[in-house]
């Protein structure tokens, strides 16, 4: 009789970890880090996870990273066949290649927290988690119309041609308008350090008077910088990035007058996502709708509260 | 579309009216001409010495390309394997910085490391295509992928930053040069020369050729093949070493972001420049030439408001495909 009760506690042991309804697995799936903003964002997700382990035991993450929409696709059907999860954290690659894929996963009764990049069709998502692009483009206009109250020309370097870009840049020009700042020439640096260089070389020969950058993104930002250094131009005022790399944040606590100013698109969004549905799924506390985070400004005064020494970012 | 009659031009075009030959000049004559009309400051010193000095990278490794390229042989990892080697040289320079102080021996160093590196990542590719009979596009498709990889978690994620007081003392070997002639300039052209003097004159050059052309009868001909095949990645490894010496003062960083496609613009500028991409046919000026083809487009569109900003990689495509039909009619005409 013993005996019999100690196989069944054994075949109860072995059956364990299958049957074990109690723990959830919230599948993570992000762009790998092929930019300096990608790779805070990774930093960003393997903190959040890492913490959110400790603080809830029932909770398995499992976090896939994909370069190109297609990996990604390939990731979530992944996470859904061998690992079951029960929430899906995603920052589509792009929007159009990953919508029909995340409906058919959120089909299946999976909660979908959508991070910054929106899906094409809507309804799809329970939770949308996105930084204010139109918000970064208006917060880098309304600083240039302060610091340029008698108006000015200035250069601005675009990102790579997406929607994120054209609402900031949307923003932007509605904020400046009828300030009397003048917009010389746009042109994309697509987020990309060389090719911004080469792009603020080239307005340098054509523009001789330049009184602003705005560089819209830090990465752009620091190839700007080094293009007016090379060429010794003394005309250009001060450039204005974004995002809030940390080498920028510090020069801006430096009070560098060159960088007088960032504005944040953090992200560390990604954490807020992850920390959310980590929320929703181990309690009844609502977090069901959209959360947009506001792009600040950040100057001398409140560098220090943007700082991340840790992050790659 | 034969190759062996590729090399010698048909008898009765006179060589000056050879369009193989002339095509990629025309193109490139025909956009200094846009360029100066378009905008007065394309011509200035200042203008022209951005435009060489940022070529210099692509043009210092297209001639390798064009080496490996006559022979048969492609490299598409180029463009990873500079971001690996910047990424190297800034860690081993950043590492030795307190032990060496930041003088003159730390910057020797960075270079030795850059070389050493070039050399070691051209023999790897080299290695496993010649020794181990592998596709080249297969093996660097693969160490592509590899380098990539290892630079962006060397940098975990972000950027390798040069430490600053460093890039102060590294800078002039980007900014600075003789007589008003950059560095990246002055190195371009060197190699340039070099490149053209091995192709044309040297026994290796003619070996190359000799390869692309015809593998199985070179061997008869008992040409070295696969020394010579290693060689030649071994030599464009080296050479992109050379160039990411020049590119780190630079920006004083690399990323994921570095280097990227600059093994397609690499090649496309070694086929504009009429070198076969089946190999058996090399042209190094002509590397150059297309080189300086990518270079000026883009500047040209960076300087005008003509065309969208949208329309920037149409515009580039349309030009590259008709250099290179510039070049085909010559031999329609054959």
């Amino acid at each position: 009789m013993k005996h019999l009760k100690y196989t069944a506690a054994a075949l109860a042991l072995l059956a364990g970890p299958a049957l074990a309804q109690d723990t959830m697995v919230i599948g993570v799936s992000i762009p790998a880090a092929t930019h300096g903003w990608a790779g805070g964002m990774n930093f960003h997700a393997q903190q959040a996870i890492d913490r959110l382990e400790e603080v809830y035991p029932e909770l398995d993450f499992v976090l896939a990273t994909a370069s190109d929409p297609a990996k990604q696709v390939s990731d979530i059907e992944d996470m859904v066949a061998t690992r079951g999860i029960s929430a899906l954290v995603v920052l589509p690659f792009e929007s159009e290649p990953l919508t029909g894929p995340v409906a058919s996963v959120a089909d299946q009764g999976v909660w979908i927290t959508v991070v910054d990049r929106g899906l094409s069709q809507e309804g799809i998502e329970d939770l949308y988690v996105a930084g204010d692009n139109p918000g970064f483009g208006r917060v880098s206009g309304e600083y240039m119309v302060d610091m340029m109250p008698d108006g000015g020309d200035i250069v601005v370097l675009r990102g790579i041609p997406t929607t994120i870009d054209n609402e900031r840049v949307e923003g932007f020009e509605a904020a400046i308008e009828g300030s009397g700042i003048n917009v010389l020439g746009m042109e994309h640096g697509n987020w990309n350090r060389d090719d911004s260089f080469t792009v603020m070389q080239d307005f340098l020969s054509r523009y001789p008077e330049i009184d602003a950058v705005w560089a819209s993104d830090d990465d752009m930002a620091v190839g700007v910088l080094a293009a007016i250094e090379a060429a010794g131009r003394e005309d250009i005022q001060f450039v204005l990035g974004g995002a809030g790399m940390k080498e920028m944040i510090q020069r801006v606590a430096d009070g560098d007058s060159m960088v007088p100013a960032d504005v944040t698109y953090p992200p560390a969004m990604i954490a807020t996502a992850i920390e959310m549905t980590a929320v929703g799924m181990t309690s009844s506390t609502p977090v069901s709708g959209e959360m947009i985070i506001g792009s600040v400004l950040v100057t001398q005064e409140n560098a220090d509260g943007y700082y991340f020494p840790d992050s790659p970012f | 579309m034969s190759t062996t009659t590729e090399q010698r031009a048909p008898g009765r075009a006179r060589p000056w009216m050879d369009l193989r030959v002339l095509g990629p000049i025309i193109a490139l004559i025909v956009l200094i001409v846009v360029g100066a009309l378009m905008n007065p400051n394309f011509l200035s010193y200042a203008n022209i010495t951005n435009v060489l000095a940022r070529s210099a990278f692509i043009g210092i490794i297209a001639v390798g390309m064009t080496f490996v390229i006559t022979a048969g042989g492609l490299d598409l990892s180029v463009g990873s394997m500079a971001a690996f080697i910047a990424g190297l040289m800034i860690m081993v320079m950043n590492a030795a910085l307190p032990g060496l102080g930041g003088g003159l021996a730390v910057i020797l160093l960075g270079i030795v490391a850059a070389l050493v590196a070039g050399l070691a990542a051209g023999w790897i590719n080299g290695f496993l295509i010649t020794t181990m009979r592998i596709e080249a596009f297969i093996v660097t498709l693969g160490t592509m992928g590899i380098y990539r990889s290892l630079v962006t978690w060397l940098a975990d994620g972000g950027t390798l930053s040069l430490d600053f007081g460093l890039r102060t003392a590294l800078q002039p070997l980007y900014y600075g040069g003789l007589f008003g002639v950059s560095w990246p300039i002055i190195t371009f052209a060197v190699v340039a020369i070099i490149g053209e003097i091995v192709m044309r004159r040297t026994a290796f050059g003619r070996y190359c050729a000799a390869i692309g052309s015809n593998d199985t009868v070179a061997r008869y001909s008992s040409v070295n093949v696969g020394r010579i095949r290693l060689l030649t990645y071994v030599g464009l490894g080296l050479l992109v070493g050379v160039a990411t010496i020049m590119y780190v003062p630079r920006l004083g960083s690399a990323s994921a972001a570095t280097g990227v496609l600059w093994e397609l613009e690499a090649i496309a500028a070694v086929i504009i420049g009429g070198t076969m991409l089946k190999g058996g046919f090399g042209r190094v000026w002509g590397s150059v030439v297309g080189v300086l083809i990518l270079g000026l487009i883009g500047n040209i569109l960076n300087l005008t408001d003509a065309v969208s900003p949208y329309l920037n990689g149409a515009i580039q495509g349309v030009i590259i495909v008709l250099a290179v039909i510039l070049q085909r009619e010559g031999k329609a005409g054959t």
